[in-house]
């Protein structure tokens, strides 16, 4: 397992230099020029000193080794000198941003908790949501509960979140008034009353969200207690006289989580990709907001910082679910 | 002696009904037969079905039967609420000019709808079956050529570990002026869409039909008709090919339905086709400013890519369980 586990990680290496090469050749590839904001005053010899001083004249070779060597060497160097209090990246070019002349890793920093709070805690609701129905739908297989089951989840992979967020945006909000269209990321839990409108602003960004994660988690945990429920095991723990709940509860569940977990690791990632729309549509300051703004701002560095974070999400997530898999299932041996 | 033995043979043909038949009991059903009478009895799938022949059909022939312009502006008629509107506020502001009403530069919503739906439905057929092709030719070549089998799928899992959502954002904002510039703005915006929808949902298509030539390949046919001489080529297209229909079409509907949403998410923000030009999901964003007061114009657009993306995966469903012949007959 463990050399499986270190086989993966060295080979994940190249996968991730590979997609890096690829947006960086893309976001090259591109027009657009980041020395078109500046006043048309600026003569011409000083644009294109500017240009240079962003390092945009070299040749791309050297753009990306540069790039490289910022993300995965001086970055690193500054988070040790964060935590430690050393001196190792002092005086050291980070990666910039063009917008804000400041570090990109800095601005991610102080974006990411707003995103992990809400895409990790709707996360965590739409699990805790789906794992019941799942349980239950197959347990009562085309009762009148799987059926509604089956469709309310049909729906949930149907309508997209721009749609379900609007929706709920004017139910709620609009008619109703029971919580604000907009996230507020300014606001500070102190008391029972702070935390309350905390509660009320999360509320439709987290069930917008947990709605996808429901309807496909819920249909995985569904299909899977079915293969285990007619399996011999069961049969023999019925017969021993063992009640329903630990027969359902223990011996099936136990055995159902198997692939279910390996399904949640792969699903976090790409929830990370639908929450740049629902922080879009309920203006939460996140990091698929910033990716958002920078895009339009033609800020190519920021750009190429958190696409590259989304692949290591991916491809950290993908080797997760598979060691997880190997671990938890004994009758997998990749070795 | 004798008779007893013919007796007892004439007993036992009598046992077996069978042995006594002349020609078959009934016509033989043909395999496509099978899969309709499966088909027919989900009844979701064949709703879906339906619902999508006729979204399709009204998005198609819409346009000649409701022939006013969607670029039409009518400025003095502006911020028409739809007809039902009067069921419960008698004092709206309508007109039987304008069924769904019109939005805030008068263009006429029931024509844009279906100018919206032509567009997103466009896209969505055009991105799928580039999607199919790429995937189809991929897996094809993966599983039935032994020395590609490695490198392809090793790019088959890159393409997979790609952060798709904001790749895509990032191609079609930073390629819009070049392909607009050289296609004019809707066809530009049109290749860019469909082509890198279908160039990033090819994986799923590619891995299944993979699995299933791997299998195929074993089989006694292939290797008769490799015995008697058939050409790799001639194998793929007349005994392979044939036989990855059902998986192919199961993840068509898939990737339909994914196409469609992509497309709407990428009008909804902001980086799809240029304003002037409607689609679903550009008449949803667009109408989000002004919802409180007109929420028609966000609910119609939104039901309508809704109720398709359900149709589509409904139909899916049901072609899933009618395309396996472990399940049909049951």
């Amino acid at each position: 397992m463990l050399t499986y586990t270190i086989r993966r990680l060295v080979l994940s290496i190249p996968t991730l230099l590979f997609i890096s090469v690829v947006i960086f050749l893309l976001l090259q590839l591109a027009p657009g020029d980041p020395m078109a904001q500046v006043p048309l005053t600026v003569p011409p010899d000083v644009k294109q000193k500017m240009r240079d001083a962003l390092g945009l004249g070299a040749p791309i070779h050297v753009q990306y080794w540069k790039w490289l060597v910022q993300f995965f060497w001086i970055e690193p160097q500054v988070l040790i000198d964060h935590w430690f209090g050393t001196g190792l990246a002092e005086g050291k070019l980070r990666v910039i941003s063009w917008q804000t002349r400041s570090p990109v890793m800095d601005i991610v920093v102080q974006r990411m908790p707003q995103t992990l709070w809400v895409v990790g805690m709707s996360y965590v609701v739409g699990i805790l949501i789906a794992l019941p129905i799942g349980i239950y739908s197959a347990y009562k297989q085309y009762s009148l509960f799987d059926q509604a089951g089956t469709f309310v989840s049909m729906i949930g992979f149907s309508i997209p979140p721009f749609f379900s967020g609007v929706l709920v945006i004017v139910i709620f909000s609009v008619n109703l008034g029971w919580f604000p269209s907009i996230y507020d990321t300014t606001h500070v839990v102190t008391d029972w009353a702070s935390f309350k409108i905390q509660l009320q602003q999360m509320v439709m960004p987290v069930m917008v969200l947990a709605l996808q994660t429901t309807a496909q988690i819920s249909r995985f945990m569904r299909a899977s207690m079915l293969d285990n429920l007619n399996q011999d095991y069961v049969r023999t723990a019925r017969a021993k006289g063992l009640k329903e709940s630990v027969v359902v509860l223990v011996h099936v569940l136990r055995n159902s989580m198997i692939p279910i977990i390996t399904v949640i690791a792969l699903g976090i990632p790409s929830i990370f990709g639908g929450a740049i729309i629902t922080e879009t549509l309920f203006k939460v300051n996140g990091i698929g907001q910033l990716l958002l703004t920078a895009l339009f701002a033609n800020d190519l560095p920021m750009v190429m910082t958190l696409t590259f974070i989304f692949a290591i999400l991916i491809v950290l997530f993908n080797l997760i679910a598979d060691v997880l898999y190997g671990i938890l299932d004994p009758r997998i041996r990749y070795d | 002696m004798t008779d007893q033995n013919v007796n007892a043979a004439a007993a036992e043909i009598e046992m077996y009904g069978a042995l006594k038949d002349k020609e078959p009991p009934k016509e033989p059903r043909s395999q496509w037969r099978d899969v309709w009478d499966q088909f027919r009895r989900h009844k979701g799938a064949l709703i879906g079905g339906g619902f999508l022949l006729f979204i399709t059909l009204a998005v198609l022939v819409g346009p000649l039967i409701w022939t006013v312009d969607a670029k039409q502006l009518d400025i003095r008629n502006k911020d028409m609420r739809p007809l039902y509107t009067l069921l419960w506020d008698g004092d709206a502001r309508t007109s039987w000019a304008k069924p769904l009403g019109s939005d805030n530069l008068g263009r006429d919503i029931l024509a844009t709808l279906i100018a919206g739906g032509r567009a997103s439905m466009a896209v969505g057929w055009t991105a799928m079956i580039l999607a199919l092709f790429i995937g189809t030719a991929v897996g094809v070549s993966a599983g039935y050529f032994r020395r590609l089998d490695g490198p392809l799928m090793r790019l088959t899992d890159l393409f997979l570990s790609l952060p798709i959502l904001p790749l895509l954002l990032v191609a079609v904002t930073l390629f819009r002026q070049p392909l607009r510039a050289s296609f004019g703005p809707e066809t530009g915006m049109f290749i860019l869409i469909v082509g890198v929808i279908g160039i990033t949902s090819w994986m799923q298509t590619a891995r299944i039909v993979r699995g299933e030539v791997l299998a195929l390949k074993e089989r006694e046919f292939i290797l008769a008709a490799r015995s008697i001489g058939t050409t790799p080529f001639a194998i793929i297209r007349r005994h392979l090919l044939p036989n990855v229909v059902s998986p192919i079409m199961v993840s068509a509907t898939l990737g339909l339905a994914t196409a469609i949403i992509t497309e709407s998410a990428l009008s909804f923000l902001g980086v799809g086709f240029p304003s002037d030009f409607p689609t679903w999901g550009k008449l949803l964003s667009d109408a989000v400013p002004r919802m409180e007061e007109f929420p028609e114009r966000v609910m119609l657009p939104g039901i309508l890519i809704s109720l398709t993306v359900l149709s589509v995966n409904y139909l899916g469903d049901g072609l899933r369980d009618a395309l396996d012949p472990r399940i049909r007959g049951r």
